[in-house]
């Protein structure tokens, strides 16, 4: 299909939501990870905060509790200076079903620049945003659909490590390491906003993605995504350049979809002879949490060429980008910490 | 006794023809069909300059949501809804809390309906509750004049009940209508399963759970020979499997929704729970299909489905909002959208097409009645509508008439409206306006 179906491109996200990658442009997102690598170089220092968003208050609403999403993101925030108003309203009286707009109104009232938004619906943040047009929504993740943030530090931690590899820095080379750059997605992609949003941010920039999924774990209509459907995990391990393993959902139903977690780990798992048969340059990659001996193997886990905790540190940077972006509403400053 | 009142200057358009005529009505019938009728004196005049007067629309599935959910919908907003789209009879979906499933729920809305603008007939549920287990007390429904039974929000799941409940039907004359959707196959779905869906993240409903039951239901229909109404068909499988039965001479009819001959899945695109609906919007080739088949004659009836919700519950997310669009006040310009010119065909799928289904014409029996969907005749009871095929509006959601504002046509410019209608000869819309 269209992917950008509704929506225009937007070629940087200074001063809008976030909302979902489908409609970002290279160039936008090139922009975010340049903006990122400036923090992360902020991050680095013995003091870690800047003034920008001195005085700026940003929400935090999680309707579907992610602790470690909501502190990153909060992380990101207070490193800006921003005034973080956190509210875990998985666990508050906000019941399924209760009108988003009674809900943000209510956060609004306080005086908020910022919602960064979890929800288990997707396309809650997007409602939001047309009830609150002049709030800055971020969206942490909703449904099935989008989170965006992951898609980002997850091209951000690749670009890392490839530039590095190159004797370059990530902004000196700008999206060139992701041309035809070979990116397996394997796991659930049905139930994946990580995939989603995974997709949009490598074709983005350049690279050639696969997947592979059990057949009940594949979006319907995967043929229209601008992706290659691998039907044997085996035959793709040596073709990849990075292994993109995705969460199983268990607690999305897909307990059903497949025949058992045994099962799934034999077929689909990234088990430890399959990272054998890998390139020893293969990253691999996994948005966490891990459900370790199902989707991915514990040493698997542990290897050097596997990138989780790098991705974690990385969402800080990512995030504090993504904020800055939004709410000062203009590409920073050559010195961002001033 | 209401005044007289003529219709002066229109296209009067009969079941086969039409004629340039005046109609004068007087004590709630047609007393003269004619050209250049004289005027009685104090008789109220409709200018009908322009416009097709005929039968008024008869909408075979509204939902009026009293008793239960009175802050989307009442009877009497409802039917006020109905008046300004043209329709001088309503079908009271039974969907209501609780459930149209015995005779003294269905008094209540009839008793309702007798305050209205318009009439108001009431649907039955075919299972108690609902629920899909038990028969209703159909026969005595039917006794109170309900001809139309339906558990329409959901379908009857299990084959044996709906068996049962054909074989029960048959011999009091009446009819079952079925919303078609597997429930099992449709399971947490929230909008038509495809490229959208999948792009969106939103959980899909397959066509195949509309048109497994379809199937399944034409098969039941051949086995217990009794009439069954297939409730707003949405993809081009169903039709076509509609049109075949009918084709071997098995007694079926069906309706599509004015929303699935204009919008497709991708109106779903910005998460607006508005374009919410069971079954739902559907691909651009099913909606083409169905457009089709209106034209061709395949279809017996567009009806509205209309289906107010209060604000507050289409602004939650579209996994929790619930499914339904309004529909009553502009089913007609979708129609005339589709159908162009044919001004018969346009009074056959909106007014005697319905009415047939529904039993309402004036060879049916039923208590206090009054005939929709005639000829236009001397002699007919004077439902009759005024309809302007030229004239332009923008759809304005602040002004609707329906107490809820889920319409998806918000800002759309439509062409066709109504400009008078008169109900048992009483004049409830005129220039456009609720009398």
């Amino acid at each position: 299909m269209d992917w950008n179906v509704g929506g225009e491109v937007i070629d940087s996200i200074a001063g809008r939501n976030l909302i979902t990658l489908r409609d970002v442009s290279q160039q936008a997102i090139v922009e975010i990870l340049d903006t990122a690598e400036a923090f992360a170089e902020v991050n680095a220092r013995a003091i870690k905060k800047v003034p920008t968003l001195k005085g700026r208050v940003v929400a935090s609403l999680f309707f579907e509790e992610s602790t470690r999403t909501r502190l990153s993101f909060e992380t990101a925030a207070k490193r800006l200076s921003a005034d973080v108003l956190s509210l875990a309203v998985a666990s508050s009286s906000v019941k399924k079903g209760e009108s988003l707009r009674d809900t943000i109104a209510t956060i609004e009232a306080l005086g908020i620049d910022a919602v960064v938004m979890r929800h288990s619906a997707s396309g809650a943040p997007e409602q939001v945003s047309r009830f609150v047009p002049h709030v800055r929504v971020i969206n942490a993740g909703d449904g099935q659909h989008q989170h965006p943030t992951q898609g980002l530090l997850d091209v951000f931690t690749i670009r890392q490590v490839l530039a590095a590899r190159h004797g370059t820095t990530g902004r000196e080379s700008g999206c060139e390491l992701f041309a035809g750059l070979k990116v397996l997605i394997v796991g659930d992609l049905r139930h994946s906003r990580v995939a989603r949003s995974d997709v949009m941010a490598y074709t983005t920039l350049g690279a050639t993605v696969r997947v592979c999924a059990p057949g009940t774990l594949l979006p319907v209509d995967v043929s229209q995504w601008p992706v290659e459907v691998v039907e044997n995990f085996d035959d793709a391990l040596g073709w990849a350049d990075v292994v993109g393993v995705l969460r199983l959902q268990k607690e999305r139903g897909t307990g059903s979809l497949v025949p058992s977690l045994g099962e799934f780990t034999r077929t689909h798992g990234l088990t430890w002879e399959r990272a054998r048969r890998l390139s020893p340059s293969t990253l691999i990659t996994h948005p966490g949490p891990m459900n370790r001996g199902v989707e991915i193997d514990s040493r698997v886990a542990d290897l050097d060429v596997a990138l989780m905790e790098r991705q974690v540190a990385n969402g800080v940077p990512i995030r504090m980008s993504v904020l800055y972006l939004s709410l000062a509403g203009r590409a920073p400053e050559r010195s961002t910490d001033e | 006794m209401s005044s007289d009142v003529v219709i002066s200057g229109g296209t009067v358009i009969h079941a086969r023809s039409t004629e340039r005529a005046d109609v004068l009505v007087r004590d709630g019938r047609v007393l003269a069909v004619g050209a250049d009728l004289d005027r009685p004196a104090g008789a109220t005049v409709i200018d009908a300059e322009g416009c097709w007067v005929g039968p008024g629309f008869v909408d075979l599935h509204t939902h009026l949501r009293e008793p239960g959910r009175e802050e989307a919908e009442t009877v009497l907003s409802g039917a006020r809804a109905a008046a300004v789209g043209g329709y001088s009879a309503v079908v009271a979906m039974p969907n209501t809390e609780p459930a149209i499933d015995n005779a003294m729920v269905a008094q209540f809305v009839l008793d309702r309906g007798r305050e209205a603008v318009v009439d108001v007939a009431v649907a039955g549920a075919i299972t108690i509750g609902r629920q899909g287990e038990h028969l209703a007390e159909i026969a005595e429904m039917a006794a109170l004049g309900v001809r139309l039974f339906t558990d329409d929000g959901t379908g009857v799941q299990n084959p044996l009940v709906m068996r049962r409940a054909l074989t029960y039907a048959r011999p009091l004359g009446v009819r079952l209508a079925q919303h078609c959707e597997d429930e099992a196959l449709a399971a947490g779905g929230v909008m038509n399963e495809g490229e959208v869906s999948s792009c969106l993240g939103l959980a899909g409903r397959t066509s195949v759970a509309e048109e497994l039951m379809v199937q399944r239901d034409i098969e039941l229909v051949r086995l217990t020979g009794c009439p069954l109404h297939f409730l707003h068909l949405s993809t081009a499988r169903s039709i076509a499997m509609v049109t075949a039965a009918r084709r071997e001479g098995l007694p079926v009819t069906c309706e599509v929704a004015p929303h699935h001959l204009l919008l497709d899945d991708t109106a779903c695109a910005d998460f607006d729970a508005v374009f919410k609906v069971h079954p739902p919007l559907r691909t651009a080739s099913d909606v083409s299909a169905a457009r089709d088949a209106l034209r061709d004659g395949r279809i017996d009836a567009v009806a509205t489905d209309h289906a107010p919700h209060a604000p507050e519950l289409k602004e939650m997310s579209f996994d929790d909002a619930p499914a339904g669009m309004l529909g009553l006040e502009h089913a007609a310009s979708i129609t005339l959208d589709v159908i162009g010119d044919d001004a018969l065909r346009f009074f056959d799928v909106l007014s005697r097409g319905p009415a047939a289904i529904a039993q309402l014409r004036s060879s049916d029996e039923r208590p206090r009645h009054s005939a929709h969907g005639g000829d236009v005749r001397e002699g007919d009871d004077a439902n009759l509508v005024v309809f302007d095929p030229r004239q332009r509006y923008t759809v304005d959601r602040e002004k609707l008439q329906s107490r809820a504002v889920n319409t998806p046509y918000d800002g759309r410019v439509f062409v066709g409206r109504t400009r008078a209608l008169l109900v048992r000869g009483n004049v409830r819309v005129n220039e456009g306006s609720l009398s």
